[in-house]
């Protein structure tokens, strides 16, 4: 079998395209503990992923469930390369990202269970994943929606620390979307608008090759070079390979660093391969199993776990008992999504308002800050947490 | 009372923003031509100058990025003001304005809202044409999450949007280029508010209660006065919002007057009226000398030609119609 390859050499591979650059072996290695903390991230977001499949096979979980099983690097190497105050906003294969950006399982998995231990109190579900401890604001469900949103994020923060506290621009905002939004009408205008208005955003396709059962080749233009779609709103653009998590760390480092320098917007072309299906009624017959070996042999966990062990950073016992860890950690998270009481049924009228009138009774959140008749301080409730 | 000075609806519109936004440095305006141009209707005025570019931005005519965009930046806490040329050029924005703003805060379980207010001009009457002459409020007042205000009046225009801009949900505010251009007196003061929910009696009346809101109510205060000739006292109600909808309002007035006619200048067909109609029906059934009679724009596309569309439109003789009808045997 041919060596699987991101590089647009391989027959097999799906994304075509120009060469990754590649950064890592030219850069310092991170701290063993940073090593460490980011095996354990990833090996939880896939333990979480496989057990997710479980409870929907068990009907435990109930829609759409789109795992996230073979991007986990992606999540993993952006989110480190972000402080915590920087916006995130995402689609809907968004379970990796919440766990990455420090979303504890037991909130993400009783989401997913439509319970009110949930992270959105189980209004939300698997698409929907917000946490505005953790600047995420949300996981959107509508292909594309989320690009202007990751515009107007970018907009308030800038806005916040230029316009309003007359200071320089300190955050970016990263948003998430997937191969198949290139293609919505709403990511064309964020790009322009983002571009227009120096907007600190950095826009990371995941481009795993597929929206649903249709190729990049089959719908999008210019699929061999996603830069010129930004080129075009004179945007930079990046092509990152996203099965190699120190390649998406140290990719990402340097885009973060300059859109936060610049407060220009960025865009990422990351390379990276799904290996389930696009959600969980997907049999995949729009591509081959020969094909789905081959990336399996650059899976981004065993690619990383490699790399640790031959660094000496780790051991295998050091790997299993890590391992074992993870494991008991979702097991933990699907038995309190399971005890999770189900919502009370008066949450229905419960948050779709603020403040409560006739039949709907308001909201118990706080608000995102100062009340709106109390003149506006603009303290962040946490240092470094701009506006939240 | 409190002193007033006369102003234009566009203006009393343009003085509430500006208000707020001396206030509350996280209000901005943003739109296509509302800064450098002064807004294609002249409602922003004024204001870049007054704010500069940093808080009067003009955009591209990309309603779905920038209304996106201004959804992301008040979930972030900014409280925006976006203007649509006009509200029909929403529909392409229909994505973010009914599946996010309305919906943050529930699907975030009360983390993340949007204090956002979008503005424009709605309805037809200026022989604008089928594409440009919406009356969004028959589509957008199915949605939940979503507040809506269609002011009658200069004074309501500058209360109401200064409310808008205080308050902490999406709140769709609807203005008529038709009136954008008529005079009234506003109260003076930057803390007057016109509270949501709250309809107003602008006339007083025995027979036949008349429930409306934004510009045909003054089609209901001609036909008011033209019933009263022949002997026919209707009592006006203008609801100025229609989430939150003050049907209390409408049915303390409807037990005193036994018959209800809506005017609703949006399609008939699953419509604000058609609402008000059966929740008074529930309420009001043994009140209710007749069945609630509505005007609504005919059920075609709008018309170009002038006289087509003063049909197409609920007019005053067509109320008067209606009132007669609802009223024949009391
Ligand atoms: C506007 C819209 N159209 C269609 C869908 C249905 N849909 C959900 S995901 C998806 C494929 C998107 O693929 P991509 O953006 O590449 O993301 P991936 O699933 O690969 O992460 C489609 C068509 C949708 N959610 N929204
Ligand atoms: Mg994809």
């Amino acid at each position: 079998m041919p060596t699987p390859t991101t590089d647009g050499n391989s027959a097999h591979d799906v994304h075509g395209g120009l060469p990754i650059t590649r950064r890592a072996a030219n850069r310092p290695v991170p701290s063993a503990d940073l090593l460490r903390a980011w095996y354990r991230d990833l090996i939880l977001i896939r333990e979480f992923e496989i057990r997710c499949m479980q409870a929907y096979q068990d009907k435990k979980i109930g829609g759409f469930c789109h795992v996230y099983i073979g991007q986990e690097a992606v999540a993993v190497g952006c989110v480190a390369a972000l402080k915590p105050q920087d916006p995130l906003v995402t689609a809907y294969r968004n379970h990796g990202h919440a766990l990455a950006r420090g979303m504890k399982a037991r909130a993400c998995m009783a989401e997913m269970f439509g319970r009110v231990d949930g992270c959105a109190k189980g209004k939300g579900g698997s698409m929907h994943m917000f946490d505005r401890e953790h600047n995420l604001f949300g996981g959107h469900g509508i292909v594309g929606a989320q690009t202007p949103l990751g515009a107007g994020l970018a907009f308030a923060t800038k806005y916040e620390d230029e316009v309003i506290n007359n200071g320089k621009s300190s955050r970016v905002t990263l948003c998430f979307l997937g191969d198949g939004a290139l293609n919505q009408g709403a990511f064309h205008e964020a790009l322009n608008l983002a571009g227009l208005m120096n907007l600190p955003v950095i826009f990371v396709v995941e481009n795993n090759g597929y929206s649903m059962g249709t190729s990049i080749h089959r719908g999008t233009t210019q699929s061999h070079d996603l830069s010129s779609k930004a080129l075009g709103y004179g945007i930079d653009a990046t092509v990152i390979d996203g099965m190699n998590l120190l390649e998406v760390y140290h990719g990402m480092k340097d885009v973060v660093e300059k859109c936060r320098r610049e407060s220009r917007p960025a865009f990422v072309d990351m390379r990276c391969y799904r290996y389930k299906g696009h959600s969980m009624s997907d049999p995949r017959k729009y591509r081959s199993r020969d094909e789905e070996a081959i990336w399996e042999q650059g899976d981004p966990i065993g690619t990383f776990e490699k790399f640790i062990l031959d660094q000496g950073t780790i051991t295998q016992d050091q790997i299993k008992s890590l391992q074992k860890e993870v494991k008991l950690e979702v097991r933990e998270a699907v038995e309190f999504a399971d005890n999770s009481p189900v919502p009370p049924l008066s949450d229905l009228y419960h948050d779709v308002y603020r403040e409560p009138w006739g039949k709907y009774s308001g909201t118990s959140e706080p608000r995102m800050y100062g009340g709106a008749l109390n003149p506006p301080t603009f303290r962040a409730t946490r240092e470094g947490d701009g506006l939240i | 009372m409190s002193a007033t000075q006369e102003l234009e609806f566009r203006d009393a519109i343009r003085d509430a923003m500006s208000e707020e936004m001396r206030r509350d440095k996280r209000v901005m305006l943003i739109g296509e031509e509302v800064a450098e141009y002064n807004g294609a209707y002249k409602v922003s005025r004024g204001m870049l100058d007054e704010f500069g570019p940093r808080r009067v931005i003009d955009t591209p005519i990309s309603e779905s990025g920038f209304a996106g965009m201004a959804i992301g930046a008040a979930m972030l806490g900014l409280r925006p003001v976006v203007e649509f040329m006009s509200w029909s050029f929403s529909l392409v924005a229909a994505d973010p304005i009914l599946n996010n703003a309305p919906k943050m805060l529930f699907m975030s379980g009360g983390q993340f809202g949007c204090p956002i207010v979008f503005r424009g001009n709605d309805g037809a009457g200026g022989q604008l044409g089928s594409t440009h002459s919406w009356s969004v409020e028959g589509l957008f007042s199915n949605v939940p999450g979503i507040k809506i205000v269609i002011p009658s009046t200069p004074a309501d225009a500058k209360g109401l949007m200064k409310t808008a801009i205080r308050d902490d949900d999406p709140v769709f505010f609807l203005e008529s280029e038709r009136m954008l251009g008529m005079k009234g007196d506003v109260p003076v003061g930057e803390d007057v508010l016109v509270k949501f929910g709250q309809a107003l009696i602008r006339r007083e009346g025995a027979d036949c209660t008349l429930a409306s809101w934004g510009r045909p109510v003054h089609f209901c205060m001609e036909a008011a006065q033209e019933l009263a000739k022949e002997g026919i006292s209707c009592e006006v109600i203008d609801l100025r919002t229609i989430r939150p909808l003050d049907i209390g309002c409408i049915e303390r007035s409807v037990r005193k007057t036994s018959n209800l006619v809506i005017v609703d200048q949006s399609w008939s067909f699953g419509s604000p009226g058609s609402e008000v109609a059966a929740q008074i029906h529930q309420r009001c059934f043994d009140d209710l000398d007749n069945h609630v009679h509505r005007v609504h724009a005919e059920d075609v596309p709008a018309p170009y030609a002038y006289n087509l569309e003063q049909e197409y439109l609920p007019n005053t003789r067509k109320i008067c119609e209606a009132v007669r009808s609802a009223t024949y045997n009391s």
